[in-house]
């Protein structure tokens, strides 16, 4: 089907630029991405060029399709029976919707850390080993363990605990726990669906505290909700806004200080400083 | 510009940049009675303004201080934050205008009563135009006027070059006659603190245009 999309970044004030300003390396590429629940429109031709290495922070008021775009990035949609993506999504070059791409290998390499801390009933140990398990790893399991428990700054607090269950972990813990999960099976990008909207503000902090460590080795994509998060954490802020037909559109994709401070879109600057109209 | 939707936040906004234009209206007022004072060599207002400048340091602290708090609790963003961070810079600047009405007022009570070595004329054209376009600076912050921004800098030429004809006239009186070396030097001072007024009225105008587009300009008048 067809379905007549606006592009309002390329009205009176020029078109919406897939690549952020001093960006360097791209590890995803977003191309006339779109997507679909059925016959709804969800997102609309996005254009987007993810750095390499960086924190890229997508924000946006609700509904505007923030977290379905960062679903797209490791085809989580593809759980969902009436999602359609239609476009590419180049990661290294490849399009991860192409037939013989395997969606379990592209989850192990994009792996993906959501609002809610969701560790497995199993003790702290099982929820670091299990991934690499069932990806086949033959190395030191132990050692394994507490390298990714190290890397989620979360060693210190349960290296005498890790056989005792995840659930008795403070939500701050179990989220890092999350964290340390994912990195355990060696991703190349965490994507983070509001990785701390669940927690309180000294855990939030921790979280961020973690992104920007993480970041040195991992791309990071992370959706939130808290603008003043994505101004503390991210390199690089999309903006995200919905059009009269409820279709999700990129507005503006610069860096973080530019969006903050001078952004170039009236949309971005009324949707930062809380106006509407 | 849509409705804010933070509407405490708005108002806020709104009380920082009328007490800035308060401020500006207190600076233009003192500046404008201390050249008053020295033509009149009256010693009654130069020690109240003197004394008064007290008042506009404390304005400008009050300023400062709301700004910091809404920066602190408001977490301001783009045009918000310009705003905040551009009233820092010009109540700075506004503040030491008022310095210079005060250091005016200061030359006044150095000169005392007795008749100036001649009558004021460039002087207190200098105060007009200085004052004018302090007005006109405050009025483009208040409606955000990019266009009275950038011109209104174009007329400190103006005090420019009345400064060096000042300059010139009092340098001639004391090579005419050395012993009236201090009471030129006096005047002398008075006409450089309204050159450097016009001059930082020139800042406000950078800091409007920042308000406005986000851009570091600086005027250069040379």
């Amino acid at each position: 089907m067809t379905v007549a999309i606006e592009h309002p970044s390329q009205g009176a004030t020029g078109s919406v630029k897939a690549s952020p300003n001093g960006a360097g390396r791209y590890v995803i590429e977003a191309e006339s991405m779109h997507v679909y629940y059925g016959d709804f429109c969800a997102v609309g031709d996005v254009d987007m060029k993810i750095p390499t290495n960086k924190i890229t922070a997508i924000i946006g008021p609700s509904g505007c399709g923030k977290s379905t775009v960062l679903r797209c990035f490791n085809r989580m949609n593809d759980l969902i029976s009436s999602a359609r993506i239609e476009g590419k999504v180049l990661f290294q070059g490849q399009n991860i919707y192409d037939e013989d791409v395997d969606p379990v290998e592209v989850r192990r390499r994009i792996g993906m850390v959501f609002q809610k801390p969701n560790p497995f009933p199993k003790t702290i140990y099982e929820n670091v080993a299990w991934g690499t398990r069932i990806n086949g790893f033959r190395g030191d399991m132990d050692e394994m363990v507490e390298r990714a428990l190290r890397s989620a700054a979360l060693w210190e607090e349960v290296k005498d605990k890790l056989q005792q269950s995840a659930l008795g972990l403070s939500g701050g813990q179990q989220q890092r726990l999350c964290i340390a999960r994912a990195i355990a099976v060696e991703p190349e990008i965490i994507l983070m669906d509001e990785p701390a909207s669940a927690l309180d503000p000294i855990a939030t902090l921790r979280i961020e505290d973690l992104m920007k460590e993480l970041s040195e080795k991992y791309t990071i994509i992370v959706v939130t909700h808290n603008m003043q998060q994505a101004a503390r954490i991210s390199d690089f802020t999309a903006f995200f806004s919905v059009d009269d037909r409820r279709t999700g559109n990129l507005i503006e994709f610069d860096e973080t200080e530019k969006i903050f401070t001078n952004p170039g879109q009236k949309r971005t600057e009324d949707y930062i400083t809380g106006r509407f109209g | 510009m849509g409705q804010l939707l933070r509407t405490s936040f708005a108002r806020e906004l709104e009380t920082l940049q009328t007490d800035t234009l308060m401020l500006g209206s207190m600076v233009i007022q003192a500046l404008k009675e201390s050249v008053e004072a020295l033509r009149q060599r009256d010693m009654e207002t130069a020690r109240r303004l003197i004394k008064e400048d007290a008042v506009i340091n404390r304005k400008r602290f009050e300023i400062e201080a709301d700004c910091l708090r809404l920066i602190a609790t408001q977490q301001p963003m783009a045009g918000n934050l310009r705003l905040i961070a551009a009233v820092l810079e010009i109540s700075t600047e506004l503040e030491r205008i008022g310095d210079y009405a005060k250091g005016i007022g200061r030359i006044i009570l150095l000169i005392g009563p007795e008749a100036l070595l001649k009558p004021l004329v460039d002087i207190p054209r200098m105060c007009d135009i200085a004052t004018n376009m302090l007005q006109q600076a405050l009025d483009a912050f208040l409606n955000q006027d990019l266009e009275a921004a950038r011109t209104i800098p174009l007329q400190d030429d103006e005090v420019d070059a009345l400064y060096n004809q000042v300059h010139r006239d009092l340098i001639a009186m004391i090579l005419e006659d050395p012993s009236l070396i201090d009471r030129t030097n006096y005047l002398l001072w008075a006409a450089h603190n309204l050159e450097r007024a016009a001059d930082r009225v020139t800042n406000i105008c950078e800091r409007i245009i920042f308000t406005v587009t986000g851009e570091f300009i600086e005027f250069d008048m040379n």
